[in-house]
Parts: C-alpha cells; sequence; structure tokens
C-alpha cells in the first residue's frame, strides 16, 4: 500500500487503473471530467493497458462499453447529471443484456435551471434501470469502490452493471490521504472476468434478442434475482476485500450509534459526515441520535433498516433529491422498508442541497428537532427566503 | 452452417432459461415463411450451381440437397434476391396460394 494526496475522481481512477478494464469509453462532462482525463493519462503514459474509446457522445459511450462487455471485455465508463439522462436508453438495455459494466456518476443537479453543482436528483431518476446504484462518502471509500463493483458486478450469480455515485465537488474535488493498493494484492482479490455472454466463434452465441409476452417476464423475472442476489454478494466481496486489504465495509448500510438511538437520521453520500457530527452534538445534550447511511439504494436494504430501526422513536430521511408532486425518492423507498418490517414509526422527509445548496450542521440539528417534535412530513431545508408563512 | 428445425421443449423451471439474452445460435423452433406471397423456385436445367443465391440471400435459406441448389421453404420469406441476381434465369418466382 502506498499513501496518496487524491481528490475523489483521483481516487477512483486510481481504482479502476487497479482493475484493469479491457476498454474505457467516455465524454467528459463537469464534474466527472477528471476522472477519465486521469485514466486517458494513464493509458498514455502506458501504465494501464486499456482500449481508451474517445466517443461523441454519453450514449454512445454506454453503447460502446457494451459492444466491448459483449466480447467478453471488462468495460468502463463514467458520466454525470445530463450525460447521465441523455446515456438513459441504454441503461435498461445494459441491465438487461446482463453486461456487468462498471461506472462511476458524479452526482450533479439536473436542469432547468441550468446548474453544474451536487445533488442526487441525476441517479436517483435512474434508480428503476435495473442498475446496482452505491454511493461512496470518502475517496478512499470510492476506491475501494472500484474495485468491489467489478467483483461484484461479474459475479455469476449477479451478472448486473454497477453504478458507484460519487457526490459532485464535495467529493470528486476534495483532496484526502488514500491508502492506493498494490497491484499485487488487487490481482489477489479481484479475478479475470469469464463470461458466457459474449460472442464466441467456437461456441456461437445469438446475443441481446427480444423476447416476446410469452417469455419476456421471466426475464425480467431472472434480472430481478440477479440485482437481489447483489446483497449477499457484497458481503461476500467485502468479507474478501477485509482478507486482502485490511479495510472493512459494512455491506448494504453504515449504522453510527444506531444501537440504542431513538432518533435516527437516514441520508446517503457525503453528508452523513455532517450527521454524524451532529448526532454527537446531541448526544453530548442527552439526546439519543444515531445516523444510518445507506450505502446502497439498488438493491435496497429493506431488511437492515427494518433491525436498525425496530426500537427507534421516530426517524428522518434526509436526501438531495425530489420527486415532483410526492416527496424524496429515498423517503418513499424507506417507509417501505418500514411498513414490510411491521414498524409503526413516525417518520420525516428533509430536502435539501439541490443545485449545490450547502446543508449546514444547524439545518440538520433543526431537522433532528422535527424528528423529536412532530411535524410537517415532507420539508424542503435551507431555503433562503421564507415559503412556509 | 444452415439450422435446422429443433423441437421445442417448453422449460419448466426457470432454471432453464438462459439468464440473460445470450443462447445457442441458431436454435430454430419455430418456422418463419408465412408472410411469403411468391415462391422461388430453381429451373434446375438451367442451374449451373454458381451459389451466388446462396451469397445473396438475406435469410441464409438457400444450400445443397442431393448435390443439387435448393431452397429451404420453411424460412424463405419470398424477397426475389436470388432470382433477381440469378445470371442465368435459373429462379423464378411464382405466386403462393
Amino acid at each position: 500500500m502506498a499513501k496518496h494526496f487524491l481528490s475523489g475522481n483521483e481516487a477512483f481512477a486510481y481504482g479502476v487503473r487497479l482493475a484493469k478494464p479491457d476498454v474505457i469509453s467516455a465524454y467528459p462532462i463537469t464534474p466527472q471530467t477528471i476522472v477519465v482525463e486521469r485514466l486517458a493519462e494513464m493509458v498514455e503514459d502506458g501504465s494501464l493497458k486499456s482500449e481508451f474509446v474517445h466517443v461523441e457522445s454519453e450514449h454512445s459511450a454506454l453503447s460502446c462499453a457494451m459492444g466491448a462487455s459483449a466480447v467478453g471485455a471488462r468495460a468502463f465508463t463514467a458520466t454525470s447529471s445530463q450525460g447521465l439522462l441523455y446515456m438513459a436508453e441504454c441503461l435498461p438495455y445494459a441491465s438487461g443484456g446482463r453486461f456487468p459494466i462498471v461506472m462511476m456518476n458524479a452526482n450533479r443537479s439536473t436542469a432547468l435551471p441550468w446548474n453544474i453543482y451536487g445533488d442526487q436528483r441525476d441517479s436517483i431518476l435512474m434508480l428503476d434501470s435495473g442498475w446496482i446504484q452505491a454511493y461512496a462518502e470518502t475517496a478512499q471509500e470510492s476506491l475501494d469502490l472500484a474495485l468491489l463493483a467489478f467483483y461484484i458486478a461479474e459475479d455469476k450469480r449477479v451478472m448486473t452493471p454497477f453504478m458507484v455515485n460519487l457526490d459532485g465537488f464535495v467529493l470528486t474535488h476534495t483532496y484526502e490521504v488514500v491508502d492506493v493498493p498494490s497491484q499485487d494484492l488487487v490481482e489477489k482479490f479481484l479475478p479475470p472476468y469469464e463470461t458466457e455472454n459474449m460472442l464466441d466463434m467456437d461456441s456461437p452465441k445469438n446475443l441481446g434478442y427480444s423476447v416476446g409476452p410469452d417469455y419476456n417476464l421471466e426475464f425480467k423475472y431472472l434480472e430481478h434475482i440477479g440485482i437481489q442476489n447483489a446483497a449477499e454478494v457484497i458481503v461476500e466481496a467485502e468479507n474478501r476485500f477485509a482478507e486482502v486489504f485490511g479495510r472493512r465495509y459494512t455491506g448494504l448500510v453504515d449504522a453510527y450509534i444506531c444501537e440504542d438511538a431513538e432518533y435516527i437520521m437516514i441520508t446517503l453520500g457525503t453528508i452523513a459526515g455532517l450527521c454524524r457530527e451532529t448526532a454527537d452534538l446531541l448526544r453530548a445534550e442527552g439526546i439519543k441520535a444515531g445516523v444510518l447511511r445507506l450505502r446502497y439504494i439498488r438493491p435496497f436494504p429493506n431488511r437492515e433498516i427494518g433491525e436498525i430501526l425496530k426500537n427507534s422513536k421516530a426517524v428522518g430521511v434526509l436526501e438531495k433529491d425530489i420527486s415532483f408532486g410526492n416527496e424524496g425518492t429515498i423517503y418513499t423507498n424507506v417507509n417501505s422498508a418500514l411498513y414490510k418490517a411491521g414498524l409503526d414509526v413516525p417518520s420525516y422527509n428533509f430536502i435539501g442541497g439541490l443545485g449545490g445548496r450547502d446543508i449546514s450542521k444547524e439545518n440538520i440539528k433543526k431537522a433532528y428537532e422535527h424528528i423529536i417534535n412532530g411535524g410537517k412530513k415532507v420539508n424542503f431545508i435551507g431555503l433562503e427566503v421564507n415559503a412556509y408563512e | 452452417m444452415k439450422p435446422t428445425l429443433k423441437k421445442f421443449k417448453k422449460p419448466a423451471h426457470i432454471s432453464e432459461l438462459p439468464n440473460g439474452t445470450y443462447f445457442e445460435a441458431g436454435h430454430l423452433v419455430t418456422k418463419n415463411a408465412g408472410w411469403r406471397t411468391k415462391r422461388p423456385v430453381i429451373d434446375i436445367q438451367k442451374c449451373k450451381g454458381c451459389l451466388e443465391c446462396y451469397l445473396y440471400c438475406p435469410d441464409g435459406v438457400i444450400g445443397k440437397a442431393d448435390g443439387k441448389v435448393a431452397i429451404d421453404y420453411d424460412f424463405c420469406k419470398g424477397c426475389g434476391i436470388c432470382a433477381k441476381i440469378c445470371k442465368f434465369n435459373a429462379i423464378d418466382m411464382e405466386g403462393e396460394r
């Protein structure tokens, strides 16, 4: 292991280099650009032996990655925001085709109003596209997720593409010290990609065919089982990861002082850090606060949420997302998990951080107070103008 | 190699289905020629066996049977390309009844 001072994007690029993809296809977009710039430099200086394909759009970037995957290659791409939306047609293609492509998405707001700053509306719009979705909190976790993503996506039981999300700017552009593992250790962890889902002259196959109403439902069922299987493969992969690299992750969720917590804030991505600091402050005041960070939202941690929240008095869901006309999508999913677990816990939704608006410790403290005292179910936090009175 | 018609066995369990959209190429279980309005018929006296029709056929249904050029009517769609390109006018399109 070697220590490097890296941004989230750079750490991810280092992780991708260690995973040695055969093909990288990408189109630059803020705030993702640096990850593909670094990978292009690595190919240029010979430290990465990948075919680097310059494509003319994000739609082509993922189409190209699918083509590569269809000849048995390990493929990587990266995008953000409008790019992800432009790519949207290809996302269910890749998941339905069972091509285990890994993609990094730099979470960024969606137009209009045009905005390049971070929120999670882009990836959450793609929640039903059949991709695994993970959310990193640190640059170290970003690098590690690059390696874990290939391991998990390519597992025969899963065979599902994997989207790793990094909060735009807050994570993609901030620097921290990162442990970069040696190539030898990575070879011990990540096996070469082997698949039957490929063009093969010795065993000719029909790939990417149509299936009519007679069997289409069965194929979708199999796709659902594949992404559900990821839940157990994630645990296996993280156990193996801890054996090889000595760093342990905690599966679909990351619970902080939740064991005896009465009021739990559920969130995802980088804002979890400030939530933990706020929970510590509240603990000092005698309030039993906890934080549950969702590391994955597909597959969704239904069972984990049911178990961790079973003794809580009330919960909040803080997300950088809104499903207009309803509520935050993570809130909808969490409420479904609570209902399925038979928990009658009051839950409140806090929508914040849209278009890169800062979420302050004061905002989070107020949100906890709202959870404790009760009130409106769906709340926008951090509005700079009075909208409620 | 021209694929042959196979008997379809209805899967009894989900495990018998391919995990995704990939399966043995040329696995044909139903005839597919129902929309043909005209069928190409080879005049064996005129045919020189050059097999140019085999090269042009978009559905790969032309081959050889008993040493002679023959058309697989189970899969021929009746497009007429073979009749158009035959240098010896050995193929006629005849109306289907």
